[in-house]
């Protein structure tokens, strides 16, 4: 074969992997919701998060604003520490709360943010005060049982 | 005589064992002088371009379309499983993951290894038995960095940009299938993978193991060949061995590397 | 034809010699191949080294060649001992020889031109236009300009061994070295090569080493010959020489007679007893 046809195949060939790969990086990939390394980390400390990890979502009002970078156990209030990395163009207020949840009734756990009213925002190293733990499906479950079964024994008292 | 029998077992045992690891450090010295012996291969890329071609390009028909019908059985077969528990929308993030992490990398290094390794290792091997090598070796042309390292760089180079086409159409084979086909939400499909596969951890990975592979399938192959014995049977015995060698080798490092980058994930 | 004639008339002279061989030893893993060689082969000569299969001819050649070493004693190139040289001194030996295998072969992913232009490529850094001057003139030189756009697997086992040829003097080598180059040929291309050999031999001012078991070809170019039998020169002389050998070896071997000092028959029991005449109980 040609030398020259024989460069324009593989020319080709290259071509051809190297968009596969920008496919895999922006289509499948998340690597487009990046803002590189522009964020400031900001803790929490929850009684309970449930099946959180790390890499999972942090959204304000539905729009992913940052990710959980790090769960640690705190030794000295036994309260699980949780890192998130926000993106620097979105600023919340000092007094904002974060609420483990849960998409769908068995989807994955992200970290919600509700903006509060502080003047002053959070900066790089702040803590959230305000941390709600995950709703654990077990104790909703046992919560609502024992509701029931207090609901009938009252009726069966009130029946008597 | 028990006793002896016992005997002739431990010592082929034992020569077996002997065997294996003569073999690995010949096998290791051999790579080692195809590193060193690398400067070529990029001096005169043509050389690589060339081998390029036949290692890469003519794997590309049959990695596409392996990768295609991969995607479709993993949109058909994860949309059966998902649906019993009612997370067809989860499709996307399976196919994706399964097809970045796993499959992608794996499944084109075995391709690649029957594909191209079998016939870098038939060929060098035929260039052994006919004298080739040696012709080349008395024109004072050193073989290793004249035949062997372009082939190496050529399988390095193709090997990732195989599995990343590999994953791509399979990806597209799976939309073809769970999207096209049986209808589930496209919007779904999509921002599902994309919420799940991240870019370092899973992406870069799967180049990373392919790579890896690529190293492996074709320092095989190409050992294999410069190895064989110069006769037809040992040439075609070699072919064999460097598949099921590669084979076992993907599957072994796949699992190390596994091991090593998910952890605790 | 002219000059062909003439050197076949040359008695050999004592003149310089090119290569050296001194009671040379070889042995693969404790088995010994060549017990104490002596061989010398004049400039400009062309010298065929015969034997049997299996006598030791090959490593012979491979030992000048440098493709093995010497476990004793001493193979000198051109006044330099091989066992001295490091591998990139043995490559700038290597530059100027050139070799002749059996088959050929030749790059069978290469074109004839590219085959021939192989090692041009490789140790020069020639203008293209000259690099294909020279593959003309080589391949002119074997009769097979017109075939420099075909591959090897279009040629027949002649040309083949030709186009080799071509590409063994592509750097004018001052050594030629042939291994069996009369294997598996035709009689017409027999004594085509044959002729090459020595043509080539003359214009380049080269010398040849011929390593073969063709006797008749071979005994009508060379000036002298070295008889090999189990790792040890036995005989040696001119052509005429050879052919008037009294010894017996050299005698059966010259003339291919059935049975002589190489016998027929592999070393084997006698032969009732594998016919089992001799019962077990009778032994």
């Amino acid at each position: 074969m040609e030398r020259t046809t024989l460069d324009i195949w593989v020319g080709a060939f290259v071509v051809a992997g190297f968009i596969a790969l920008t496919i895999l990086a922006f289509k499948v990939g998340n690597l487009a919701g990046y803002d590189g390394s522009e964020t400031y980390t900001v803790y929490g400390e929850f009684d309970n998060i449930g099946g959180l990890k790390v890499k999972a979502p942090v959204k304000s009002s539905g729009v992913v604003v940052g990710r959980v970078a790090d769960i640690q156990f705190d030794n000295q209030t036994f309260r699980a520490r949780v890192s998130m990395k926000i993106g620097n163009r979105y600023q919340f207020p000092k007094d904002t709360a974060a609420t483990i949840l849960t998409s769908g009734l068995l989807g994955e756990q992200y970290i919600g943010l509700d903006a509060g009213g502080d003047p002053a925002n959070l900066k790089n190293g702040d803590q959230i005060k305000l941390a709600n733990s995950a709703m654990v499906l077990e104790q909703l479950i046992g919560q609502f049982l024992y509701g029931k079964a207090s609901e009938g024994a009252a009726e069966g008292a009130k029946a008597k | 005589m028990p006793h002896r029998k016992v005997g002739f077992g431990l010592g082929s045992i034992g020569s077996t064992v002997v065997n294996g690891v003569w073999r690995l450090g010949y096998a290791s010295r051999f790579f080692l002088r195809t590193l060193l012996g690398s400067g070529m291969s990029f001096r005169r890329f043509h050389l690589t371009i060339r081998e390029i071609y036949f290692s890469g390009v003519m794997s590309l028909i049959i990695i596409l379309v392996s990768g295609l019908f991969v995607g479709m059985v993993l949109g058909l077969q994860g949309y059966e499983t998902l649906q019993k528990y009612g997370s067809e929308s989860a499709l996307g993030t399976l196919v994706a993951l399964s097809l970045v992490r796993e499959l992608g990398p794996v499944l084109a290094a075995l391709l690649f290894a029957s594909r191209a390794g079998s016939a870098i290792t038939a060929e060098i091997g035929l260039m052994k038995a006919t004298e080739q090598l040696a012709a080349m070796e008395m024109m004072a042309v050193d073989p290793i960095s004249r035949v062997v390292a372009p082939r190496f760089w050529a399988g390095v180079i193709s090997m990732p940009l195989l599995a990343a086409m590999f994953s791509a159409i399979g990806v597209f084979g799976g939309y073809l299938v769970g999207v096209v086909l049986i209808g589930v939400d496209e919007g779904s499909f999509w921002s599902q993978m994309q919420a799940a596969v991240d870019f370092r951890q899973d992406i870069v990975n799967g180049v990373f193991k392919s790579i890896v592979f690529g190293v492996a399938v074709t320092a095989i192959a190409l050992f294999e060949g410069y190895d064989a014995p110069p006769t037809a049977e040992g040439v075609s015995h070699a072919t064999t061995r460097t598949v099921v060698t590669s084979a076992l080798a993907i599957l072994a490092l796949d699992f190390i590397l596994t091991a090593f980058m998910f952890r605790g994930v | 034809m002219c000059a062909f004639q003439r050197s076949k008339e040359q008695i050999p002279v004592p003149a310089e010699n090119l290569v050296e061989i001194g009671d040379l030893n070889f042995a693969y893993a404790n088995r010994p191949i060549l017990k104490g060689i002596n061989m010398r082969f004049p400039r400009g000569k062309v010298i065929a080294i015969m034997g049997l299969s299996g006598c030791g001819k090959t490593t012979t050649l491979r030992l000048i060649g440098g493709a093995l070493k010497a476990t004793t004693g001493s193979v000198r190139v051109a006044g330099q001992d091989l066992r001295e040289l490091d591998s990139d001194g043995l490559y700038d030996m290597r530059r100027k020889m050139g070799m002749l295998f059996q088959f050929g072969a030749l790059f069978t992913d290469l074109s004839v031109y590219e085959n021939v232009a192989f090692q041009m490529r490789e140790h020069t850094d020639l203008p293209e236009s000259m690099i294909r001057d020279l593959v003309m003139m080589k391949l002119h030189a074997v009769g097979l300009r017109g075939a420099h756009k075909l591959m090897p697997s279009e040629l027949s086992g002649g040309m083949a061994r030709r186009v080799a040829l071509a590409r063994a003097i592509a750097l004018d080598p001052m050594l030629m070295m042939y291994d069996e180059p009369f294997a598996g040929l035709d009689p017409i291309s027999l004594s085509v090569i044959g002729n090459l050999i020595r043509h080539l031999n003359d214009a380049l001012g080269a010398t040849s080493i011929v390593v073969t078991h063709d006797i008749q070809e071979s005994l009508k170019i060379v000036d002298y010959v070295y008889f090999m039998a189990d790792g040890v020169v036995v005989a040696e002389g001119t052509a005429e020489e050879i052919k008037a050998s009294p010894l017996p070896f050299v005698h059966q071997f010259v003339w291919g007679e059935i049975d002589g000092p190489v016998s027929f028959h592999y070393p084997s029991p006698p032969y009732p007893k594998d016919l089992l005449l001799e019962t077990s109980y009778a032994a």
